[in-house]
């Protein structure tokens, strides 16, 4: 293991690129993901990699370059966040159903409007049902650790759809923490050499990328999305138990935390998931059973994971940095789906908070404790917004 | 399975075979038919010359039916014909 350094999330996820060195990267910066590119683009001019780097006037372009590259059977990195997102929006399905694993960071940061720069995870949430792959860190090294096993899930034969590693804007992209960087050889020999499927270079075995499926076939093809998320489920546990092997650092799609002899439990999704774990601390050490449970793995959905951890508990607190104006948030839906073959399932509650990058504090978070230990607070609720 | 199946298909629905649209019969979108009446039909080949779908059938210069796995029922070889030899008829009506 080489020594301890100090970087931010976005230049863990540029250096664990350069180890991979990808043939393709095709990108256009944005806040605050620009880190990755920039860094990237450095890498390149200085030889450190011999990635085809494409400068794309848009995001529109970008993905559709890295489609066009994956399809043709390079292996594909990029990166994004916010509007760049959701000007993607149109080459996500597109490449979801074109089976182009393509690795993408998303430096979660909100959607306009009002336009701001700031975290929350709206914008991933756009991707919510496109067919990508998406996987959260809590850390800069959760960051890098989960790119060097996007790679592999993405990949794997029985999976060939794309991934967003997603990481919270700024709160881990841009903040420098304490990372351990594994040695080039280690990665090259957990990621390994891509394995194109059919690419379109080689006239040997002519093929025909993304034509056209009329109602006959339509329905038939995105259900392959479905076999291949479900597939993904046991390739991500797979990959997870060999990089534990690999680095001693044990992942899960969900994790849970104190949760055995709990009663109420917390569960979030990026760097939010250690301020609940340090706010279970404080309950517990005032005698109060509460745990609480990290979600890695958004798509697909680890719902039998989920409900493992819900059964028995009285309730639930299930925290979304995004709203969906109307009805619950994306997280506490999937969580409310985990439950809807159990009995006697826990009361489960939303808590919306810190949209556009409002800082959720410790105390908020015991508060939504003794909401729910008191059996109070709606299904939806807004934490913190001045009403 | 169902050799269509959604498992038994390429991923992504991609085409791993050259040539393959020749398979595709596009002739199942017609709604009207197109039927020629060789009484009055001179041979003159207009509407060879104007079907967009090539689907004028002609055999030693003659013009002897159409190709109904292609053709879409346009019905421009009805309007071009000089002699008024084809009709376009409903599909599915006798």
């Amino acid at each position: 293991m080489s020594e301890p350094m100090a970087v931010n999330g976005d230049m863990a996820i540029a250096m664990a690129w350069k180890q991979i060195n990808p043939d393709v990267v095709a990108a256009y910066p944005i806040t605050p993901q620009t880190i990755i590119v920039e860094a990237y683009s450095d890498f390149v001019a200085d030889g450190l990699v011999d990635t085809e780097y494409v400068c794309a006037e848009s995001e529109h372009s970008a993905l559709s370059i890295c489609v066009g590259s994956s399809a043709a059977g390079a292996r594909v990195a990029t990166a994004t966040a916010s509007a760049g997102l959701a000007f993607m929006w149109e080459m996500l399905y597109v490449s979801a159903s074109m089976r182009t694993p393509i690795v993408m960071a998303v430096a979660n940061r909100t959607l306009s409007g009002p336009i701001n720069i700031h975290c929350d995870h709206s914008d991933a949430m756009g991707g919510r049902d496109s067919g990508w792959l998406q996987i959260f860190g809590e850390n800069v090294q959760e960051a890098y650790d989960n790119t060097l096993m996007a790679f592999r899930i993405a990949e794997n034969m029985k999976v060939r759809l794309p991934i967003m590693t997603c990481l919270d804007g700024f709160i881990i992209t841009h903040a420098l923490e304490r990372f351990e960087l594994l040695e080039d050889e280690k990665v090259k020999a957990f990621v390994g050499p891509y394995q194109p499927l059919r690419p379109l270079l080689d006239v040997k075995t002519p093929t025909t990328y993304g034509p056209i499926a009329m109602p006959e076939y339509y329905y038939e093809i995105k259900y392959q999305i479905v076999t291949a998320m479900m597939n993904a489920m046991d390739v991500a546990r797979q990959v997870m138990a060999e990089f534990a092997e690999l680095t001693g650092r044990k992942y899960d799609l969900v994790e849970g935390y104190r949760t055995e002899d709990a009663e109420y439990l917390m569960v979030a999704m990026g760097s939010t998931a250690g301020t609940v774990r340090f706010v279970v601390d404080q309950l517990r050490a005032q005698g109060k059973k509460v745990g609480a449970v990290k979600v890695r793995l958004f798509r697909p959905f680890p719902a039998d994971d989920m409900a493992k951890f819900l059964k028995g508990k009285k309730a639930v607190a299930v925290l979304d940095r995004a709203m969906s104006p109307g009805t619950g948030a994306p997280l506490y839906m999937d969580v409310l789906e985990s439950a809807s073959r159990m009995k006697d399932a826990p009361t489960i509650s939303n808590y919306v908070y810190g949209l556009g990058g409002r800082d959720i504090m410790p105390g908020q978070l015991s508060t939504v404790f003794e909401e729910i230990m008191a059996g109070k607070g709606e299904r939806v609720n807004y934490l913190g917004v001045r009403l | 399975m169902a050799d269509n199946g959604s498992g038994s298909l390429a991923a992504g629905g991609m085409i791993t075979e050259a040539g393959s649209s020749k398979k595709y019969k596009t002739g199942e979108w017609r709604s009207e038919r197109p039927e020629v009446d060789k009484e009055k039909c001179t041979n003159c080949l207009t509407c060879w010359i104007y079907c967009p779908d090539n689907s004028i059938i002609v055999e030693n210069e003659k013009m002897v039916g159409f190709k109904y796995t292609h053709c879409k029922g346009c019905g421009i070889c009805a309007n071009q014909c000089p002699v008024k030899a084809i009709t376009m008829k409903e599909e599915g009506v006798e």
